[in-house]
């Protein structure tokens, strides 16, 4: 095992270099390249053994992973943002070939505006796909959830492709120190794949994603999906302690910090968890039970571990990294659906905020208690907040202002 | 030419791969071409299919095919077959595939997805110079959604978006010369109703590595309106009307392999499908008859 201070790009590379990856498709897009050049690199000078194809889409590279997959090699790619949208229609139609592969996705802001910086409007347009997530929340899961999510997607019992989600920027680019494994113990935590029969060969003849006539063949299929994906939970859960035992890092389903004994607790996925994280650690030394519970697996959805550590709680803070218009944040739902009706369901309250990597102030995580605080004693559930401060509100004023006068110079704007 | 077993109509191959009892329409071009094309190809192929007609072909549980079959998507069956043969490429590589377990990736579209949303897909795999041969079946527009007007439309063909007086606007794509202007191993243009010919150019094509294109025109009784008995008679006239050109391209050339003589007149063609009927009557638009004609004339006459 060695120590390198990598980029979460580079120790998606690592990952998929140490699950001794066969064949990736690729194409470039900020802030993933990293990802792809990497590879590239080490294909060309024999590090890796195997075939990098550049494609001329997501939507084309998505397709040929999966036909890779389906082929019998293993299979990693990666994408980010308006790529990862791009490829949305074969996302959604690969899962159900049932054949492994691990898709890192650098989360990037959706357009419109266009914008570089994270949030999860990418990922989360995925999370009905089939696909299973994993959220990663520093370049070290990064390296760790490569491995884990190969050996996921390639369990008999679940055989679905798995996106390994990282923060652009936060992750992507910076550098954090890495124990990157070493390779005999990859391989022996994840042995070679082998397409177990599902596979094209001149002697075994198969028809791969055949149509189908009528709702009850189609359901059958769409349910056989869903059961897969429910069996990467007790797979997740098994392989989780497989990787600990080997590597000593334990990753569970669903991470919970300080939250055993809290009152009131933040929920958050992704590498802006971290900053909950400091507060917590701020908050409970100035007196108050505040802990964070962070859902590493999105895909399938950690419900029995997530009433674990929320029920008997008095309240939640949501905050959301995306934004559903005209509903609201996609965690606080999902969420809210498995802890309704439940003895002990805390109140929830939920916070916007993160979008395009718009940062978090630690005072805005001591408000967010406060509100939640405050909710929990009157026991009515607050709107949800889109976080944006006074100050910020005036710096977008002053910018509006430039781009009036702009106008009216250019004449554009005049009645 | 030595490399051809295929001479004359008795060495066509006498044994048919392909099942019968598909959702094909009777009468169906398409399927006729595909037919043919895969007893010369074999089974030790996987035909990776785009959005069209053909999709119906592999419906659960049953297929036609006696090899392997992957159905994508419209817009990336190229990108499919690229896998598939990086995949193989990688294991026959590192030995941990025989090569009689080899397969060869055959894309199969309709012209929806050839000249129009594969488009993209099918550019990029050229210029790789992935080793696949693509099978289009071109009926000329949106078949199996009811014949909507597509890139490949010809002019004055009405269709279910191109129902005026007039048919459709546009005029057909030249995906032939899109093709051969990335210089791929192979372009060639076939047709049901002449089977040696077709047959000829799909053993030439398995004879060659690389991207290449067997473009079928697919007579469709449903979409072009004609019965479907009368599917070679069609197919005949669109080749002796000098309407759909059988041709070659390789290393650089481009070679007709049938010139008809004599050329009959496109409405020989034109008038036995019920699409262009309205070229005909109430009244006949000898206008737009000297049109096409005269497009057919031009194209023969910059043939040597």
């Amino acid at each position: 095992m060695t120590r390198r201070l990598l980029t979460g790009n580079a120790a998606a590379a690592w990952g998929a270099r140490l699950a001794g990856v066969d064949y990736v498709p690729a194409f470039p897009i900020t802030p993933q390249t990293e990802i792809i050049e990497t590879l590239a690199r080490w294909f060309d000078g024999g590090e890796m053994r195997g075939r990098l194809t550049m494609l001329e889409s997501e939507h084309s590279m998505v397709t040929a992973a999966a036909a890779a997959a389906a082929t019998g090699v293993r299979v990693f790619t990666a994408t980010s943002s308006q790529g990862l949208l791009y490829a949305m229609e074969m996302i959604h139609a690969v899962p159900g070939w049932r054949v492994p592969f691990v898709l890192a996705n650098v989360s990037r802001g959706l357009a419109t505006p266009i914008t570089l910086e994270p949030d999860h409007n990418d990922v989360l347009a995925a999370r009905d796909s089939g696909f299973l997530q994993i959220h990663c929340a520093s370049c070290q899961e990064v390296h760790d959830s490569v491995l884990i999510a190969y050996r996921l997607a390639e369990d008999a019992r679940v055989r679905l492709p798995v996106i390994v989600n990282l923060d652009g920027f936060y992750l992507s680019f910076t550098r954090e120190p890495v124990e990157v494994a070493d390779p005999a113990a990859a391989r022996a935590f994840l042995p070679p794949f082998t397409g177990r029969g599902i596979e094209f060969r001149a002697s075994r003849p198969v028809s791969q994603a055949a149509a189908v006539l009528g709702g009850s063949q189609y359901s059958y299929f769409r349910y056989e999906t869903h059961l897969a994906a429910l069996q990467a939970l007790p797979a997740y859960a098994e392989i989780a302690a497989a990787f600990a035992e080997a590597f000593g890092r334990h990753h569970p389903a669903v991470e919970a910090y300080r939250s055993d004994d809290a009152e009131f607790v933040f929920v958050m996925i992704g590498s802006f968890a971290t900053k909950a994280r400091d507060a917590v650690d701020r908050l409970r030394e100035a007196g108050a039970r505040v802990g964070l519970v962070r859902p590493r697996l999105l895909r399938p959805f950690p419900a029995a571990d997530l009433r674990r550590h929320l029920l008997g709680k008095r309240g939640i803070a949501v905050i959301d990294q995306n934004l559903s218009f005209g509903k609201g944040g996609v965690l606080h739902a999902e969420l809210a659906s498995v802890l309704y009706g439940e003895p002990g369901a805390p109140l929830l309250a939920s916070f916007i905020g993160g979008l395009g990597g718009r940062d978090f102030a630690p005072e805005e995580f001591y408000e967010m208690i406060d509100v939640t605080r405050r909710a929990a004693d009157s026991g009515r559930a607050p709107e949800p907040r889109l976080l944006y401060t006074a100050g910020e509100l005036r710096e977008m004023r002053k910018l509006q202002a430039i781009a009036a006068v702009e106008r009216h110079e250019d004449g554009a704007g005049k009645p | 030419m030595n490399e051809h077993v295929i001479h004359r109509v008795r060495d066509l191959p006498s044994a048919h791969l392909l099942g019968a009892g598909t959702a094909m329409c009777a009468g169906c071009g398409g399927l006729g071409a595909l037919h043919q094309v895969y007893d010369v190809l074999g089974e030790k192929t996987v035909f990776v299919n785009a959005a069209g007609c053909m999709t119906l072909l592999a419906n659960y549980p049953f297929t036609p095919f006696k090899g392997s079959w992957l159905y994508t998507a419209m817009a990336s069956a190229p990108a499919g077959a690229q896998g598939v043969r990086d995949a193989l490429d990688v294991l026959l590589a590192q030995g941990r595939l025989p090569p009689a377990e080899d397969l060869a990736p055959v894309v199969l579209t309709g012209d929806g997805s050839a000249y129009g949303m594969g488009l993209s897909a099918t550019s990029a795999a050229i210029e790789r110079g992935l080793d696949f041969l693509y099978l289009c079946y071109d009926n000329e527009g949106y078949g199996n959604t009811g014949q909507q007007s597509s890139g490949a439309t010809p002019h004055a063909a009405r269709t279910a978006t191109s129902a005026g007086g007039r048919g459709h606007p546009g005029f057909k794509k030249d995906l032939f010369a899109i093709w051969a202007a990335h210089a791929p191993a192979y372009v060639a243009t076939v047709i049901g109703a002449e089977p040696l010919d077709l047959a000829r150019k799909v053993e030439t094509a398995i004879g060659l590595k690389g991207p290449r294109l067997i473009l079928a025109l697919a007579p469709c009784p449903t979409g072009w309106d004609f019965e479907p008995a009368a599917l070679v008679d069609v197919g005949r006239l669109a080749v002796n009307t000098g309407i759909f050109p059988l041709k070659e391209y390789r290393d650089g050339r481009i070679t007709h392999t049938r010139i008809p003589r004599p050329r009959l007149p496109v409405e020989a063609y034109l008038s036995t499908q019920g699409r262009f009927a309205h070229l005909f009557s109430p009244r006949r638009d000898d206008a737009a008859i000297a049109a096409i004609q005269a497009q057919v004339d031009r194209y023969w006459q910059g043939v040597a």
